[in-house]
Parts: structure tokens; sequence; C-alpha cells
């Protein structure tokens, strides 16, 4: 039995985890949400300087190899300090999409520019696009980092194709969005020409593993840290002339918000694991760990708020930060009803 | 990271599956799918022995008692597979678990020689003797009373909640030795055989019916001076050492009979119709992973190679499991409808989901209660200050 970081992998969540814990600072982050939701230096830090960012994807295109364990423990770690970065639309999404379905062109385009940070890429599906051979007509008001993003790959769930952020006929508006470390956008394609990729369905697969286990871990890190905050403010925060954190209704719920947070760890690593090895249940483990581990991030994420009192409801602490990115997790990349009734039809089939 | 088993210890687990099924199919297939800890207890008694013979009913033991000297991945899938092959539930698992562990820890050489081989050759089953009715989470304030007197212990006093007792032939109990003594201290860890005329046991009947818990009297009940492990007073240390064994071995067993729980309301559910209802979909959806992660959670408390450090998996299982369990079995009456409200059986007597609703209320309070879970958790886990103790 080695359910348990390898020393490497140990390694690689100590740098991640102190790298954000140190660059990924309240103060920087805010100035980022007043902007368009991206931290550029510390982007440009994380991808040219601690040489992480290139993992999950294959080192023939510049990647950095290893897989979805290794990609969950940086996520698990950005998702602590609620970094504004796009590294779910880029590397996550518009990276994983290009190394299953592009050609080999395509891989060496792009793959490279968005590792190095040199590129910023956006993903979305647009429910409604037509296309008309690869012109593409249609959007997404729904656009994670759309604003800030080069190019984007667009999906119908058909096809996939990337599209040139600055094409004739793209227009992208940014939306006044709750989450401000990872704002929306509302991306119009009007008869754009897309790059199609050779091989959708495989791009497709990649994309929604590797996101559902990234989204995954970051809210654990997410769940994690509010945790951990909490339980700081409680032991010196005295009231009754004792620490709040001593009185048994606190406790219990503290206690609880671990119990979940345990869980929500098993489901992350049993998913990029299962993942990683090919496993037969890999499919009902990404459902399980998305639809989980976020859920567990709201709770403890409300948790936060309540069991900090009135400074956990104002704009200058930073548990709203939390509670907003955990309400949007639990919404993107699928309901998680919907998550559940795919692990529903799996061990019912289809309701009739 | 892995998920699962070296290819050695597939091998293991195919040697461990083909003899239990060999034994289910065969000399002792009629307990096979037993679920109830109470059912034909003397064929039980009788497999426990079989299991001796055939060197599998201590595999973790060094081989010198009777053991194997089974890895934790090696104990891990013979209780997997024990479970698969539909084998009822260990009658002796106090015995192997608890009581053997203790006396290779914290006994005599002659203690060993004494009881290990009986206990490994399934003839000596043993049963708990902890908690009191004025004892039970705060365990420590056992009244139980013990004194020497003429070279032997003389017992005095009350325990509930012994599983099993009525078929045992020893209990262990913790008992108090030193007069006026309050708390953990002044308490001592006894052996005592149970067929004696200072001891009665009277069965407990349960909210399902059954009754597999017991209160056990002590009136002048006796054992032999040296019937104790550790020292005098020394109680406290080996009961809380003898409840670390019990560290999740058993626990992924136990999960192939929630599989099976759970298999089961599905079945149900589809055959009802009410496999169609979204929200029971969705319930249905959540127990299944629940279950999953109950499984990675064991095997990261498993792979855990460093038992100094207190670990979240373990810390969180047993709240955890017990908590999924009873909303398991209220999830199979919801699916049941009134049809789990009736029993084809004459007598008081449950099938397997109802069974589950009405047992699985029991799941969160034996072995420390949700509550108490959740003190131990906030204290050992997230270093909160300790609940405040009354002067009892």
């Amino acid at each position: 039995m080695e359910f348990a970081f390898t020393d490497e992998q140990q390694m690689i969540a100590e740098t991640a985890r102190s790298f954000f814990a140190e660059n990924a600072t309240s103060e920087r982050t805010r100035k980022a949400m007043a902007g368009d939701g991206v931290d550029r230096a510390l982007w440009q830090a994380f991808c040219q300087e601690l040489g992480l960012s290139g993992i999950g994807l294959p080192e023939s295109a510049g990647g950095a190899g290893l897989g979805m364990v290794e990609l969950a423990i940086i996520a698990e770690a950005a998702g602590a300090q609620v970094a504004a970065l796009p590294m779910l639309s880029s590397l996550v999404q518009a990276a994983q999409a290009i190394a299953a379905g592009g050609d080999a062109e395509q891989q060496d385009q792009w793959l490279p520019r968005l590792i190095s940070g040199e590129v910023i890429g956006g993903y979305f599906y647009g429910a409604d696009i037509q296309s008309d051979g690869d012109r593409l007509t249609g959007g997404s008001r729904f656009v994670a980092h759309g604003a800030s993003a080069d190019m984007f790959v667009v999906t119908d769930m058909r096809q996939v194709w990337i599209v040139s952020a600055n094409a004739p006929g793209v227009s992208v508006t940014s939306q006044t969005s709750m989450d401000q470390t990872r704002p929306l956008a509302h991306v119009q394609l009007d008869n754009v020409t897309g790059e199609r990729l050779g091989d959708p369905a495989a791009a497709l697969a990649a994309v929604h593993r590797a996101a559902f286990i990234a989204t995954a871990a970051e809210a654990l890190g997410g769940a994690q840290a509010c945790l951990d905050r909490t339980v700081d403010y409680s032991k010196e925060r005295i009231q009754f002339g004792r620490p709040i954190g001593s009185f048994q209704a606190y406790k219990h719920r503290l206690a609880d918000m671990m119990i979940e947070i345990e869980q929500a760890r098993s489901a992350v690593y049993w998913a990029a694991c299962a993942v990683d090895e090919g496993a037969e249940e890999a499919e009902m483990a990404i459902h399980a760990a998305k639809s989980f581990a976020t859920d567990t991030f709201f709770r403890c994420a409300g948790d936060m708020i309540q069991l900090h009192g009135g400074i956990g409801f104002t704009w200058e602490h930073d548990a709203h930060l939390y509670f907003k990115r955990a309400r949007a997790l639990q919404t993107m990349l699928g309901t998680n009803v919907w998550h559940r009734e795919k692990i529903a039809t799996m061990i019912l089939g289809e309701a009739a | 990271m892995k998920l699962g088993f070296s290819p050695e210890e597939e091998l293991f687990r195919q040697e461990c599956a083909d003899w239990l099924n060999g034994q289910m199919a065969g000399e002792f297939r009629d307990i096979k799918g037993i679920t109830k800890l109470t059912g034909s207890p003397e064929r039980r008694k009788e497999w426990e022995q079989q299991l001796a013979e055939h060197r599998w009913s201590c595999i973790g033991w060094p081989s010198q008692w009777g053991g194997r000297d089974a890895t934790l991945a090696q104990q891990v899938i013979f209780a997997e597979e024990y479970a698969r092959a539909g084998v009822p539930g260990r009658v002796n698992h106090i015995g192997i678990e608890l009581a053997g562990p203790t006396i290779l820890t914290f006994g005599t050489e002659e203690q060993k020689q004494r009881f290990l081989p009986g206990i490994a050759g399934g003839k000596t089953i043993f049963c708990q003797g902890f908690s009191e009715p004025n004892a039970g989470s705060d365990l420590a304030s056992v009244r139980t009373k013990a004194r020497l007197e003429g070279g032997e212990w003389v017992v005095n006093g009350q325990k509930i909640w012994t599983s099993l007792a009525h078929i045992s032939d020893w209990i262990f109990v913790v008992t108090r030795t030193e007069e006026g003594s309050q708390g953990p201290k002044g308490l001592t860890f006894l052996m005592m055989p149970i067929d004696q005329p200072g001891i009665e046991i009277r069965g407990i009947r349960q909210i399902n019916g059954d009754a597999e818990f017991n209160e056990t009297f002590f009136t002048d009940a006796r054992c032999p001076a040296d019937s104790l492990i550790g020292a005098v007073g020394d109680g406290w240390r080996i009961a809380m050492g003898l409840l670390a064994f019990e560290r999740g071995v058993s626990t992924l067993g136990q999960q192939m009979g929630f599989r099976n729980e759970l298999d089961e309301i599905i079945a149900a559910a589809k055959a009802n119709g009410a496999a169609n209802d979204p929200l029971v979909r969705q319930r249905l959806a959540k127990a299944e992973v629940g279950l999953r992660l109950m499984r990675y959670g064991a095997l990261r408390m498993l792979s855990q190679t460093d038992h100094a450090k207190i670990d979240g998996a373990a810390l969180t299982y047993k709240i955890q499991w017990a908590s999924w369990r009873r909303s398991l079995g209220e999830l199979a009456m919801d699916v049941l409808g009134q049809g789990g409200e009736i029993s084809d059986h004459a007598e008081y007597e449950w099938d397997t989901l109802p069974n589950l609703f009405l047992f699985s209320r029991a799941d969160t309070i034996y072995g420390g209660t949700n509550q108490i879970q959740r003190n131990l958790i906030a204290e050992r886990g997230l270093g909160l200050p300790r609940e405040p103790r009354g002067n009892a």
C-alpha cells in the first residue's frame, strides 16, 4: 500500500506551498482583483522561475511530464492562497486540450508559450455555437479569465477549435464577477475562423479529467486554508474570558470541517491517481472529486465567515475571497448535481 | 502515490480468496452470508477453530504464536477477501484483534504461554469489559472494584455493553484497585474466566429486537493474582494501548459489508422504481462516493509510514463511517417505502436493510460517540483547548 506521496511529490508540494504562501499574498491578490484578476508578476514567476507550469503536459511539447497527482498538488497549493492566476484556463484547459487533441504543429505553436506564460489561454463551451466549416458563430458569457486571454480553445462538445483573441469577429467583454480572483468574460464569436483540433474526443476527455481534478484540488487547498485560519483565530479570540476555540459548539464545527476535508483529500488524490494509472474507476473518481471537494470548500468557507463573527463579513478580511471562489467552483464545469447524476447513471443506469 | 497492491500481494489475495471460497462452498457453507453477530454461535466457534487449523485465525501475529507475520497490506487483503467471500464476522474478534495483541505487547512470557495458544486456536473466546452504566463516554470513571484476597483478585461491580459475553470464555476488565482513586489513576487490567458463580450475564434487548450486547455483573468474582496485565495501577495505560491496536486493518473488510448493503439498496431502488427519482439518485450517488472515499481514506491511513504523526485520515475515520452508515440506513428506508416497515418473520426480526436502519443508530454511539469523536478531532487534530473536567 503506497497511497501516500512519494518523496518527490512531497518535495513538489513543499516547493509549491511555500511559493504561493510567500508570493500570492492577500495584498497582491487584492491588487489583481481590482484589475483583470491576474497577478502578472506572480504568473510570470510561477511559469518561468518555479518550473512547475509544465506539469501534467508531455515533455515532447515542452511540458514537465509527471501527471495528475502532481498537477493536483500544485492546484491545491494555489487554491490555499486563492491565487489570482489563469492556471485553470491556460494550463489545465487550453493546454491539455491541445496536448491531447492537437497535431504536432499546433502543439509546437501553442504549448511552449502557454507553459512559459507568454500566452494566456482561455477555454469555453458555447452551447449556441454554429459552425460553418471552421467559421464559428456563438459564444459564452462565462469565460474564466476570458478578458485576459490571448487565445481561446472553443468547443461545442463535438468539435474543438483554437481561436485567436485578436481574430476578426471576436469580441470580449469583462463581466462584473462575484469571484474577482477568477473573473468571467463574455466572449462572442461572429463568423470567426477557428483552427480545428484533429482529435476532439481526446481533447475533451483530457480537459474534463484535468479540469475536474484541478478544481477539486484547488477546492481542497482552499477548504484547508479556511480551517487553518479559523483554528488560528479561535485560539486568539477571547470572549467570556476564554478562547472561543475552547467552546464545544465551536470546536465541533471545526471538527466537522476537518472530517469533510479529509474525505475531500481522499477524493482528489483518488481521482488523480486513478487517471494517472488508467484505472477503470477514474471516470467515477473525477466526478466524485469535483462535486465532493467543491461542496466541502463551500461549507468550510461559509463556516469560516460564521466562526469569525462580524469581522468575517468584512471586505477587509479574506474570508469572502474563499467564500466566493468556493461558490464559483461549485457551479463551473457542470453543477455538482450534474456530476452526481453522472455517478448515479454509472451505478443505476439512466433514469426511466 | 499508488492506488492498488503489488503483484505479490495480489497473489496472496488469490490464495486467501481460494481458501475462503472453498470453505464457504464446502464444510462451512451453512454459515455463509450470516450477517448478525449472534447467528449460529456454535458453528461459528467451530469456524474459528477451522481458521486456526489452517493458520488463518490471526495472520498478523508472530508465527511463533500461530500467526503468519503478515504485513499490514496482507492483513488488509485477508480482511477484504474474508468479507467478499460472505464469511460471517469473527466471534473471536475481540480475542484476535484486542486481547491477543495486548498480551503480546504487555503480557509476561507465562501469560503468553497461558493465553495465546487458546486465542489463536479459536478455543478461547474473549469479550471486553470496559464500559459501565456510569462510565460510558467518560470511561475513566469506572467503579468496578477489585481487591487482592488470599492470592486472588476479588471483583465486585458491573460492566455493560459487553458484546458476545454470553458466548465468551474470558473477559478482560478494567477495575479500580486503589480505594478512593479517581479517573485514570488506580485502575488495573484483569483477565477473568467467565464460567464462575461470581459472574452473571444478562442480555440487553436492542431496538432491532436482537441481543448482541450484555450486562455483566460481578459479585465476589475471582481470578488468580497473576491475572493482571501490566502492573497494579497500570490499567489505564494498558486499556488505551489496547484501543490503539484497532488501527484499521479490519476496516477495509468492514467496508465490504457496507458495499453489500449499498448494493442491496441499489437493487431495491431499481426493482421498485425509486431509482428514477432524481433525489434518490443524488443520495445514492453521494452514498457511493462516501463509500469509495472511505476506502481511500483507509488506504491513506494504512499507507502512513510515520506513525508518530497524527494522521487526519485516521482521526476522522470512525465518525466518517458511522455517520455514513447511519445515513445509509435512512436512505434504505426511503427507498423501501412502507415495505421497510413490515417484516416477513413472525418474530420481531428484520432483514438486512431494515436491520441496517435500526442497528446503525448504534454505530454513532459505540466505540466513542460522534460527539466524543469531534472532541478528539478538535483537541488532537486541531490543537484546540481541552474540555474542562468536572470534579467527579
